[in-house]
């Protein structure tokens, strides 16, 4: 860009300003300060108390699980999309995005509809004398709605990195005599790193900070840190312990951020 | 002539309804450099799949060394593949690479290095085993992948358009090289390319194809100096392609004049083309020449000029190391020798792909 074209991103400078950078400093103004405004890492440590850890710990194992799912599931889909003709996939692919054009409230809400004790699922499960499902409010209605609501940021980089790979390598790796197994764990996977840790950061990083679909699908007795930060802001009013934990959950971002960094050193990753 | 290696018999092959190869039968012998030449879609990358296993023939069988190997999945194969845009693997470095195969075999580690050593040796690219194949130039590459493709020590190596992506100088060079390198490992290469200089300059038999067909076989100067049909006389170099009518054994009516030739067995009156290469036209003055033109085009091309003589209603293209200018009055003389006769192309296809060209 030259420096004749600068002036173009001013609207966008002034936007970061107001929109991320200022509640950025707040929010460390917040989290860094008491309610006297002294200042005080009270709001940080309060991450030790037995409450706040175990939400966290809890945020970052059904996250983690969400993920691993999600990556399984997605990983081989992948693979079918990328090796068929453009105009099969294009198709499959509507499928999967399609329901990320609705709101993503409204498709949680739908989920809780589906999952109640008197709902869908079970309406049908009664009427085919089958053992009911009872989820909702327990943690695996929270990782379905993670793996539901994110797949799709699963699948698309992986999909991406995947088509890119050259025919001509994975018949090289043949042509040197290696087999199917052996192509996929030598060639492919190394090959998909940029796309799958896209993946997992698009994945990872909504699913930890959630707390709508904890609330909707988990009941008020599972509490993600999400949940917890939420709670601080609208209920207690506590803005400064709100923002403490907030810096918190940020560290565990970044610190994702930086591993994907590391891994992607190519600057190949997929990020959409 | 050595043993032969590979037989492919009456290979067809066709994709989505368009037929790519058909009914194709070629001999290659053990030791031989082999070149599959001609135009885009013509059916010898498919030949060469067909070879590597990549593609399996809708009919046909694939001899290897007395063996029906049609069935064979690639990496069962005694062949290994240099493609055209090197297919290194990128996350590895090129001493991996190159030790990809021996791996799968399941070799020693000291054998292994030792192959790297002589591999990287004969590509001379001595000192490049830590480095990735993306800090490498084309050439640098290409050279890899025909490292990685021959320590596995194949019977017979593809080469699929493999100078194709670099430049002049750097693919004239590459050309001796690989000369070179087949010379000192005593195997078989088949190589495909579209480039008729390319393949004149390392094939010890070229096989000329087009539409799915073979059009000739034979040795780089049987095919440059008596190419059997107009294709191949156009395809390999350029030459005067001219229709002209055989009044009897080595007497030919060329534009309404007798020229002496050599070829006989084409009966009387018949017609055939003739095929006189740029470089066996020779400028005379007027009154010299079989028949008589005036220059009309001239270009200086280095070694020699190129020129443009209108002379009985058709123009000669000339390569002359004298210079005539434009508008200048000139004879025509040919020697019989140099006077090459073809039968007039049977089938559409050959006759088809005259006129892409």
């Amino acid at each position: 860009m030259t420096s004749k074209n600068k002036w173009l991103s001013t609207p966008y400078v002034l936007w970061s300003v107001m929109f991320i950078i200022i509640p950025l400093g707040m929010i460390f103004y917040y989290g860094l300060t008491d309610k006297s405004g002294a200042f005080t890492l009270e709001n940080i440590t309060a991450i030790a108390t037995a409450e706040h850890a175990k939400a966290l710990w809890l945020s970052l194992l059904l996250s983690l699980v969400s993920t691993l799912i999600c990556f399984l599931l997605a990983y081989p889909l992948a693979m079918i999309l990328s090796n068929m003709k453009v105009n099969q996939h294009s198709f499959i692919i509507l499928i999967f995005i399609l329901p990320m054009w609705m709101n993503f409230l409204l498709r949680t809400l739908a989920w809780q509809t589906l999952l109640e004790k008197n709902g869908v699922f079970n309406s049908i499960l009664n009427l085919l004398h089958l053992p009911n499902i009872n989820i909702i409010n327990t943690p695996y209605a929270i990782i379905l709605g993670m793996v539901y609501n994110f797949l799709p940021f699963m699948v698309l980089p992986l999909y991406d990195v995947l088509s890119k790979i050259d025919e001509n390598v994975l018949d090289a790796s043949r042509d040197l005599g290696a087999g199917s197994i052996y192509t996929f764990f030598r060639i492919i996977l190394p090959l998909s790193v940029p796309g799958i840790i896209s993946g997992i950061t698009m994945v990872f990083v909504p699913a930890l900070t959630t707390f709508v679909i904890s609330t909707l699908l988990g009941g008020s007795k599972i509490l993600l840190i999400g949940n917890v930060i939420e709670q601080e802001f609208t209920q207690a009013s506590n803005w400064h312990l709100g923002s403490g934990l907030s810096i918190v959950l940020m560290i565990f971002i970044i610190l994702n951020m930086i591993a994907s960094a590391v891994f992607d050193k190519e600057g190949e990753g997929a990020m959409l | 002539m050595e043993k032969e290696l590979i037989q492919l018999v009456d290979i067809s092959k066709s994709f989505d309804g368009q037929m790519v190869l058909d009914e194709l039968n070629l001999n290659i012998h053990e030791n031989e450099f082999v070149t599959l030449l001609g135009p885009s879609g013509c059916g010898k990358t498919t030949t060469l799949r067909i070879l590597g296993g990549f593609t399996n023939p809708d009919t046909g069988r694939v001899i290897f060394d007395g063996t029906d190997i049609t069935k064979i999945p690639p990496n069962k194969r005694q062949l290994n593949t240099v493609f055209q845009k090197y297919a290194l693997f990128t996350h590895m470095t090129i001493a991996e690479n190159i030790a990809f195969g021996l791996k799968i075999k399941k070799r020693s580690k000291s054998y292994i290095d030792d192959k790297i050593r002589y591999a990287l040796k004969l590509v001379n690219l001595e000192d490049y085993g830590n480095r990735m194949p993306g800090s490498l130039s084309g050439g640098q590459q290409q050279r890899i992948a025909i490292a990685r493709a021959i320590v596995n020590e194949p019977k017979v190596l593809l080469l699929d358009e493999p100078l194709g992506a670099l430049d002049l100088k750097l693919r004239q060079e590459m050309q001796y090289e690989l000369i070179r390198m087949k010379n000192e490992l005593g195997i078989t290469f088949v190589y495909v390319t579209h480039d008729q200089e390319e393949a004149l300059t390392m094939s010890d038999t070229i096989v000329v194809m087009n539409q799915g067909y073979i059009q000739q076989i034979g040795s780089p100067e049987s095919i440059y100096n008596e190419p059997e049909n107009a294709f191949v006389a156009d395809f390999i170099g350029d030459s005067n392609i001219i229709p002209a009518t055989m009044i009897e054994d080595k007497l030919v009516n060329i534009l309404g004049t007798r020229f002496a030739c050599v070829d006989t067995g084409f009966g009387c009156n018949k017609p055939v083309d003739v095929v006189i290469r740029p470089e066996d036209v020779n400028l005379v003055a007027p009154d010299q020449g079989t028949i008589q033109g005036v220059v009309t085009h001239l270009i200086f091309k280095g070694v020699h000029y190129e020129m443009e003589v209108m002379a009985a209603g058709f123009e000669w293209l000339v390569h002359s190391t004298t210079l005539f200018p434009v508008g200048k009055e000139v004879g025509i003389q040919v020697d019989p020798f140099n006077i090459q006769i073809m039968n007039k192309p049977e089938s559409e296809d050959e006759e088809a792909v005259a006129i892409d060209i």
